[in-house]
């Protein structure tokens, strides 16, 4: 076998980016899955019905904050029709998704931290009876002060909602600086301050999250879950439940719809995981909509600061960002959420200098953690519109603008990211193009504008979750005789196309259809782990997995048929479901002749492939944060209808060009474009995850304001506008046949590119997202009273930031590591793996 | 013996033509219909996202109507023809909606796209050749989060006119 | 899934047999229509009723009569019957949008006139799960002592909803209420109470059965509704118009009515009469619009910001009247509305 480290390097004999070559990839088709999702046979984790299945709720918290004092199940436990009730005492080891962050118990134990947080758990024959048994526990709390929001969270250090973190109730804090940032700013013409505020918003996957776990007859674990992270999940499982891992199958079905709101490890998963166990029976849980606003891990709610110094022409001499983070009650991904709320501001144009502060509070709300852009989108809003504020002082056209400062292919970034095809130029120039945009900006008639905006993401994250030398992915496949190929991989599909992104390219290398490949995805007993759908990873690191797999067993075959053929086997050409002499195709046999022919040879054919990403620059500490193999780049210009008295906003078109390196099926990258706008656009627009405070001296309580689909504004197809999407191809080396992400970049510059056409038309600031009526209609006033036109947040509170880790960057003679050593602040050390007392 | 739960016991009974077959269903009398299409005759295709009508991901056609089935008693069916997904192909073949939905990108997770396809097929039978307008209007009760609806407004309009070519090479 | 509760169900044939069970049942009982209302409330425990009533069987209940008199529409009518017909235009114009315009498509096939009338007032507070009203301390529509929208007040505050009740009021009309003990009629603008509880006089033991209009003719009328998206919203503002206009555009008759701001439809009784033989002038019209916006008195209970309805409630008024006076105001509908009314 050829060595399984070398999976980096593409195999040299990989297709080459000339599309006619190419009989699968790039070209638009039905994915595989397609027909299943057409007849409703996709079958989702709630669709599972299995026979003496029990069904399970939870009994969650009423109160923001509160330590509870007693549990009492007994009444619950002989309802007629309930098998049984569990409390945190059955489940008591802390888990999450982060190895620093552990901070979740699957039921609270002796403290509740927000309105939704689970206490108990019956399981009944039926739902109903389930449900109406929670009634029937009974709960002392004793009421703790609460937090509602960051501000409060740095006024109030006790009581702490967790025992670790910084200090009171900070979770996390970042502090870094590349180059001297204040000489950045003493050389520059200009400097622009100016605060912003991004409300916090969720996923909404129309699939609620649903589970079900059996004790397999063998007397080990399986659970069918909506998780985009069976691997994560697996190894929550084994240890809450204190099991061998190997003894736990994790099968992720397929999602209805992700987002970022399925990749944590979830209370509800383990506790059906340990009734089942219990019970011998299936269990399964699905959460109502109001129990999916409560898992939540959502957009985090940011407030942030941007001071930036640029030369007369456009240059940026230096950038200051400061951010204050709504983590809500839990860990969850928030210490990676407040790297990423820094980390991308280089990847985009040439920033010299740059020093970030990030700081994440808790405070007493469901958690906030991943969705579709994980921590950037908020800054990258602030960044981009006071881009747009600049390039209005320097009487520059935006657009011009940043295309004089865009960064370059392969540049090393102040921050020490290594970025690889950068193609921003070319989205900005083909967005101006096709939006007409120098006809329009600054040039339509009072109430309609235009407005642009760019943003960049990762293509997987360049770490995994807990640190580990092993491959982010692997795929094996299994070569029949049939002629048919089974694919093997931890992949999960959650919407985006990740089973069709592995059967295109198996398909592509062998000559094959992507009919011919049975998938079997997502499942941790049957495929290599892939570390999970998030951080646009798939489709480059289970993509290489099985370009590589393909391409081994492509090299086996072809061995076997050159000989039988005496033909030279660089001379092979694996095509239309046959390999042939590519000189003579007519001489050739079909490819399961080929199959065949080497399992003859050489026994049974099976190979795999893995993928490993290449080292990062950035060595410093909190480095590991933001590298990612290659970067995706998009562009997009919003045109906007603004009412003058009513503030109304309808967005008629959108353009917008994404910087792909190789759409692998153009149908679904397409799809993944449009819907990335869509939710930029509700993002933009109208979606808020907004919590209310009933008045103190009546009630302490902090609840969700509205924990529907109804109230939670999500668009419909009337609120929909034209889309005009463009896919800009060069591929990039680090990709599968040069495939960069699509999954979430598109959806960053929406949210800016509203606001700036906002202010084209009205000519008012709304430095705040969502952008709504009552918002512009505000600033309209201001206006017209003479004032600063604009709405936002007015000032950013002190924050007593530690010092920063001063890492200079590459110009500078950088070597990636900090030069300063940053003491540790005296702190509790959280006990890694901490087991409360029942 | 343990009692049965009541809310086990399934005393209630209709008759109902589910998919064109007449179909005979024993239920729990406070369940949806909803609720006895997936749990009580395993016609998993109805999707639910909220059972409050707030989503539309549970739409079925009562004789040839959308409507929601979370918000249907099923002991309102009785006699009534109910269509789901599971019945929309015919003669082994997917409807011209469904083949058009799978080519054109139309259902990414696929959770809602029940839902709008049986939607879509109602518009098309009550109108033939629905505006762009009239199709965004007659899925406006269908939140879809993946797609942002484009390439579904293009797989009805497709559908659209592959039926109409069906229907005019058979006259 | 959230399930219903446990419930007697009832599926009476007529309308006399339907009298007779409410009256057995009273308060215990509810009558079911199109369901879209009750079953959310029952799901989320608002509403508990020991037995369903379906209307549904009762055909009397579906029927249409047109004459040269008026017209009398059977309350189980669903809205997209309503909103559908192409009869239902110019006097009755007003119904048919606010008809098109409720909640969603499907929805619209379900729901019913006599439902969408007398909707369940409607409350950021309320419209909420048992375990969420559970985290305020409930409320006082529902197991609780406080308002929490104006914690001060001994009423409720809860928002009437509907939107064929505004339009309706503003064609002038009436309901049949047929109980046991008879039947009676009533005058749709007195129907409705200005208390979030006890929002409509209908009885207990009453069945709404028919919607009664006069003749419109040479009647117009026009409804608008605001609300975040195209569909599925409910109204946070509403303005139905209707007015008899002579040849040159002066005001014989009007009637202006606000909804979604209070905890009933509103007529601005005021605005109606300032319009009293006037030329719908722009003067005319924004005198209107001040006196109707002054009575709007929306609170935080629904989505956006209060004092921002209450704002638009003058530029709706202005639409309505310029659309009714035969300015083409399309282009304003669209955007509000996000689609085409046909």
């Amino acid at each position: 076998m050829p060595n399984e480290k070398d999976s980096r390097k593409m195999p040299v004999d990989a297709p080459k980016a000339s599309g006619d070559e190419l009989r699968v990839i790039g070209v638009p088709r039905r994915r595989v899955d397609a027909r299943a999702k057409v007849t409703g046979q996709t079958r989702f984790a709630d669709d599972i019905f299995l026979p003496r299945m029990a069904y399970c709720k939870l009994l969650r918290s009423p109160h923001p904050h509160a330590r509870i004092r007693k549990i009492d199940t007994s009444r619950a436990a002989v309802h007629p029709g309930v098998y049984l009730v569990l409390a945190g005492k059955d489940l008591p080891i802390q888990y999450g998704i982060l190895p620093v962050s552990q901070d979740e118990q699957a039921l609270c134990v002796d403290r509740v931290r927000h309105v939704g947080d689970p206490v108990a758990a019956v399981i009944a024959r039926e739902e109903l009876t389930a449900f109406e048994a929670l009634d029937l526990i009974e709960v002392e709390y004793e009421i703790l002060t609460t937090i509602s929001d960051p501000e409060e969270a740095l006024a109030t250090p006790e009581p702490r909602i967790h025992e670790y973190g910084e200090e009171g109730n900070i979770h996390k804090m970042v502090a870094l600086e590349f180059g001297n940032v204040e000489e950045g700013f003493a050389e520059a013409d200009e400097i622009f301050e100016d605060t912003f505020f991004f409300q916090g918003n969720t996923h909404l996957p129309i699939e609620q999250h649903a589970s079900v776990a059996i004790k397999d007859p063998d007397g080990k674990l399986t659970i069918w879950s909506s998780t985009q992270t069976p691997h994560y999940l697996h190894r929550a499982l084994a240890k809450v439940l204190e099991m061998p891992a190997a003894h736990i199958r994790v099968i992720a079905t397929p999602n209805g719809g992700g987002f970022g709101g399925k990749s944590d490890p979830f209370n509800h998963e383990i506790v059906v995981a340990k009734a089942a166990l219990l019970l011998d029976r299936p269990v399964k849980i699905c959460l109502t909509r109001e129990e999916v606003f409560y898992c939540h891990r959502g957009r985090h709610p940011v407030l942030m600061k941007f001071k930036t110094g640029v030369k007369k022409d456009g240059a940026i001499t230096g950038m200051h960002l400061q951010t204050l983070i709504d983590g809500g009650a839990y860990g969850s991904y928030g210490v990676a959420s407040t790297f990423y709320a820094g980390a991308l501001q280089t990847t985009t144009y040439h920033i010299p200098r740059y020093r970030y502060q990030g700081c994440r509070t808790f405070t007493n709300k469901p958690p906030c953690g991943p969705k579709r852009g994980h921590g950037t989108p908020q800054p990258r809003f602030g960044q981009e519109v006071q881009l747009d504020k600049i390039a209005e002082k320097l009487k520059i056209d935006p657009a011009d603008l940043r295309l004089r400062i865009v960064e370059s292919s392969n540049a090393v970034t102040a921050n020490f990211f290594r970025l690889g095809t950068v193609n921003l130029a070319e989205c900005i120039r083909r967005i101006v193009k096709v939006s007409d945009w120098k006809e329009k900006f600054r040039k339509l008639p009072e109430g309609r504008g235009v407005g642009l905006a760019c943003s960049a993401y990762l293509t997987g994250a360049g770490l995994p979750i807990y640190w580990n030398k092993m491959p982010h992915s692997g795929v094996q496949l299994k070569f029949d005789r049939s002629g048919g190929v089974s694919l093997f991989c931890g992949a999960t599909e959650i919407g985006q196309g990740s089973d069709d992104v592995l059967a295109g390219i198996v398909a592509e290398v062998l000559g094959i259809d992507t009919f011919d490949i049975r998938l079997f995805t997502g499942d941790t007993d049957l495929g290599p782990v892939d570390l999970g759908s998030y951080s646009s990873r798939v489709t480059l690191m289970a993509g290489n997995a099985a370009l590589q797999a393909a391409e081994r067993g492509k090299a086996i075959i072809a061995d076997a048929v050159a000989e039988k053929l005496e033909v030279p086997k660089e001379r092979l050409r694996f095509a239309d479901k046959r390999v042939f002499d590519s000189a003579a195709p007519e001489k050739g046999v079909t490819f399961q002749e080929a199959v065949c022919l080497a399992e003859s040879r050489f026994g049974t054919i099976g190979t795999v492939g893995s993928y490993t990403p290449p080292k990062s620059p950035a060595l410093y500490k909190g480095g590991g944060v933001g590298p990612s193999p290659t970067y995706s780049y998009s562009a997009a210009v919003v045109e906007v209808e603004v009412n003058p008295i009513t503030g109304w906003v309808t967005v008629p078109k959108i353009w917008i060009a994404h910087d792909i390196g190789r759409a692998l099926n153009p149908t679904l990258a397409r799809g993944q474009v449009e819907g990335g706008v869509y939710m930029g656009l509700g993002e933009a627009l109208m979606e808020e995850q907004e919590f209310r405070r009933l008045p103190k001296k009546l009630s302490h309580a902090l609840v969700h304001k509205f924990p529907s689909i109804l109230e939670y504004k999500s668009p419909t197809s009337l609120d929909m506008p034209e889309v005009f999407t463009e896919l800009i191809e060069e591929p990039d080396p680090q990709g599968p046949f040069g495939a960069k992400e699509v999954g979430q970049g598109p959806l960053l510059p929406i949210m800016p590119a509203v606001a700036n056409a906002v202010y084209d038309a009205v000519g008012v600031r709304i430095d705040e997202i969502p952008v709504t009526p009552e918002k512009i209609m505000k600033a309209l006033a201001e206006k017209k009273a003479g004032r600063e036109p604009r709405y936002g947040p007015t000032h950013f509170p002190h924050v007593n930031w530690p010092t920063a880790l001063r890492v200079p960057p590459p110009w500078e003679g950088g070597d990636g590591n900090a030069v300063n050593d940053v003491p540790r602040r005296e702190k509790p050390r959280q006990e890694k793996e901490k087991v409360l007392a029942p | 013996m343990t009692t049965l739960p009541i809310e086990s016991q399934k005393t209630a009974q209709i008759r109902f033509t589910l998919n064109g077959e007449e179909t005979d269903v024993s239920f729990a009398p406070y369940k949806t219909l909803l609720e006895v299409l997936r749990e009580d005759l395993g016609h998993t295709g109805t999707k639910h996202g909220c059972e409050l009508g707030e989503c539309g991901a549970c739409a079925v056609l009562l004789d040839g109507k959308p409507v929601l089935s979370c918000l249907v008693l099923a002991l309102e069916c009785g006699g009534k023809q109910v269509l789901t997904v599971e019945g929309l192909g015919e003669d082994g073949h997917l409807h011209p909606l469904q083949d058009a939905f799978a080519d054109l990108g139309a259902a990414q997770c696929g959770y809602c796209t029940p839902a709008i396809l049986v939607t879509a097929k109602a518009l098309l039978d009550h109108n033939p050749h629905p505006s762009r307008d009239q199709i965004r209007e007659a899925i406006s009760g269908n939140l879809c989060r993946c797609t942002g609806y484009l390439q579904i407004f293009e797989a009805v309009e497709s559908a659209m006119l592959k039926i109409a070519d069906q229907k005019s090479s058979v006259t | 899934m959230m399930r219903l509760p446990l419930f007697e169900f009832r599926a009476p044939q007529t309308l006399e047999e339907a009298a007779r069970i409410l009256d057995g049942e009273r308060a215990n009982a509810m009558p079911l229509a199109g369901g879209t209302d009750l079953l959310p409330n029952m799901k989320r425990r608002q509403q508990v009723p020991r037995t369903l009533m379906s209307l549904r069987h009762i055909q009397s209940l579906n029927d249409i009569k047109l004459s040269d008199s008026g017209l009398r529409l059977g309350a189980c009518l669903t809205l997209s019957d309503i909103a559908a017909d192409p009869r239902f235009r110019n006097g009755l114009t007003a119904l048919a949008q606010a008809a098109s315009l409720v909640a969603t498509p499907q929805i619209r096939n379900m729901a019913t006139l006599g439902g969408n009338i007398c909707l369940d007032t409607r409350c950021n507070y309320y419209d909420q799960s048992y375990e969420w009203r559970k985290a305020i301390n409930f409320c006082l529509k529902k197991d609780g002592t406080t308002c929490w929208v104006a914690p001060g007040s001994s009423k409720c505050m809860a928002v009437s909803s509907t939107d064929t009740g505004p339009s309706l009021m503003a064609l002038g009309a009436r309901v049949r209420l047929v109980s046991l003990s008879g039947e009676r009629e009533v005058l749709l603008s007195n129907l409705y109470n200005n208390d979030g509880i006890d929002y409509i006089k209908r009885r207990p033991d009453e069945i709404l059965a028919e919607v009664l209009l006069d003749s419109l003719h040479g009647w117009k009328s026009t409804y608008w509704k605001l609300r975040r998206r195209g569909s599925f919203d409910f109204p946070v503002l509403s303005v139905a118009a209707a007015a008899r206009l002579s040849k040159d555009n002066v005001v014989e008759d009007a009637r202006i009515v606000v909804g979604a701001a209070a905890c009933r439809p509103l007529a601005a009784t005021n605005a109606a009469r300032s319009l009293l033989g006037r030329p719908l002038n722009q003067q005319a019209i924004e005198e209107a619009a001040a006196f109707a916006a002054r009575i709007a008195k929306p609170l935080d209970n629904t989505d956006f910001d209060m004092t921002w309805r209450k704002r638009v409630t003058a530029e709706f008024v202005t639409y309505a009247l310029r659309e009714l006076r035969g300015d083409d105001v399309r282009a304003e509908r669209e955007s509000f509305t996000r689609c085409a009314f046909e």
